[in-house]
């Protein structure tokens, strides 16, 4: 059967419209020479339309295949800028904040004076916790400030050559450093967690100043709000500089380059701030107030220290029964 | 003195690997380092572009901004060079570098990827011209020099001279944009100079 009439019509519709459809255009071509290929592809227009321009690659590498990301000439600007001024400000901020304030208010003493007698604050554990932690601590900040002020900072002094191989060495103690740091987080994490969430006594605290900044001295518990925000600060802190610094340090086995740009910004700031926080941690731990290293450095504090700044704690402890010849001495 | 730039004409380019190859073989570059690939957009699609793309040797490159241990130098022809002595492979310019140039021997070896690599613009490295020590040996998986250094020798880099479209171009940076420009006038299209607004502030023919 021959095809219908209705269907033949259409065909023939068809061919016609088609016909128009070549020989049109090939008209207008002729005066303005207009080539398709040149919308096609265009770099300009693949750059605005997309952060990077991607492709396939007969590499079997498959980072081979971004061919443009133009945020890395961006990422410089923070790294070489931004970062510098926040580290900066953070950090010598900080250490003007504490020598102004211990010029003003000076060491803070036990007002009753040593009473002879002390109870453990912190035991072995939690003293080698702590000091494995603080120790990598300080490497890390310094071998990290380095890689972000070192070639200003030291690079004219030392020589090219020297400050190479010391950020080489550098880099190691920061690489390698962060394993045991990373294990003194989460056990810190762990060991004080039960201590260390909000409670009425901490608003309390902070509206008197912790007994810092005014004369009174507000009760806490074994740690005061104070001492709750360093905690939260190394856990929160210290979790995310892991973090991002694990991302940098195994390139590409959960981001691209992208992602390790981002890593870097977080794990910059993260770093200074976390730095100028322990300078402040640092200072009330030694010249900042009398009797508080003993409680990291021998373990044991004096029961008027105690008295003084975690009074709560202390009625738990003598209740207990592990403060040394039972009772408290007066207050007044 | 000239400011030597690259230039990839994609309309030219046929993907036919030969730039990578040629660097691969004048370098002596080790396994899994690539200086130079070939990246094919919209690949068995209408619009098909193949682009060579290595170090632009950008104007006021990133990488040597943020390298913490200043050891990216610009030579008196616009030649973007690292010394492997001073690199201590932290990584910085892999993150700053448009183009993906910055390679390491050791990848996700925590720590050690090993000295920086990249396209050298085939003009070697610090050490005196046409040396051993600058063309560099392969010690422990890594190879310590920079290899060839052809522009010593007066000629351009070995993936231009070879190209067989003369897709990719190589020299001042005047010329080959002038070479550009009259090649997409004549042929009345262009998909752009690649990489020449990221690398050098700069666009031709687009």
């Amino acid at each position: 059967m021959a095809t219908s009439t209705p269907l033949r019509f259409f065909f023939a519709a068809l061919m016609l419209g088609l016909g128009l459809a070549f020989t049109v255009p090939a008209n207008a071509q002729q005066p303005n020479s207009v080539n398709p290929r040149e919308q096609s592809v265009n770099e300009q227009q693949l750059l605005k339309e997309l952060q990077k321009i991607q492709g396939r690659s007969s590499l079997p590498d498959a980072r081979a295949q971004v061919l443009e990301q133009p945020e890395g000439r961006n990422w410089r600007q923070f790294q070489q800028v931004t970062l510098r001024w926040i580290g900066m400000i953070a950090i010598l901020g900080m250490l003007a904040t504490l020598l102004l304030f211990y010029l003003i208010r000076g060491m803070v003493r036990i007002e009753a004076g040593r009473s002879g007698r002390t109870l453990v604050r912190f035991n072995a554990f939690e003293r080698f916790v702590h000091w494995m932690t603080a120790s990598c601590f300080i490497v890390l900040a310094l071998s990290g400030l380095n890689i972000t002020f070192g070639r200003e900072l030291l690079t004219p002094w030392i020589g090219p050559e020297t400050f190479a191989n010391w950020a080489q060495l550098a880099k190691y103690a920061h690489n390698y450093l962060s394993f045991p740091f990373t294990l003194g987080v989460v056990l810190m994490f762990l060991m004080w967690i039960a201590w260390n969430f909000p409670s009425g006594v901490d608003a309390k605290w902070i509206r008197e100043g912790g007994g810092i900044v005014g004369s009174k001295h507000p009760p806490a518990r074994r740690f005061n709000a104070g001492q709750k925000m360093i905690y939260w600060v190394v856990v929160l802190g210290g979790g995310a500089a892991a973090v991002t610094g694990y991302l940098l340090m195994f390139p590409f086995y959960a981001t691209d380059v992208s992602g390790m740009q981002t890593a870097q910004m977080v794990h910059g700031i993260v770093g200074v701030l976390f730095i100028a926080i322990m300078l402040a941690h640092i200072y009330i731990g030694t010249i900042g107030m009398q009797g508080a290293f003993e409680a990291m450095g021998k373990g044991e504090v004096d029961v008027n220290w105690a008295q003084q700044h975690h009074s709560l704690w202390l009625d738990k402890e003598v209740q207990k029964g592990h403060v040394r010849g039972g009772g408290v001495a007066p207050a007044e | 003195m000239a400011r030597m730039k690259f230039l990839c004409d994609a309309d030219r380019c046929i993907e036919c690997n030969a730039c990578v190859t040629a660097c691969k073989n004048e370098n002596d570059v080790p396994w899994g380092i690539n200086r130079r690939r070939v990246v094919t957009i919209n690949d068995g699609k209408p619009g098909e572009r193949s682009v060579s793309m290595a170090c632009m040797h950008c104007t006021d490159a990133p990488c040597a901004a943020v390298c913490p241990v200043n050891c990216f130098y610009t030579t008196a022809d616009g030649v973007v060079l690292h010394s492997k002595d001073l690199c201590i492979g932290c990584g910085y310019c892999f993150y700053a570098c448009p183009f993906g140039a910055p390679q390491y021997p050791k990848v996700g070896n925590f720590g050690s990827r090993g000295k920086m690599d990249k396209c050298t613009y085939c003009a070697g490295g610090p050490e005196a011209d046409l040396t051993p020590a600058e063309f560099g040996s392969r010690e422990n998986g890594q190879f310590t020099g920079y290899g060839s250094n052809r522009l010593a020798e007066g000629k351009l880099p070995l993936c231009a001279e070879m190209c067989s479209t003369k897709s990719l171009l190589a020299g001042d940076g005047e010329i080959i944009a002038q070479i550009f420009k009259e090649r997409v006038v004549r042929r009345g299209y262009s998909s752009g100079a690649w990489g020449w607004q990221t690398a050098y502030r700069e666009r031709i023919a687009s």
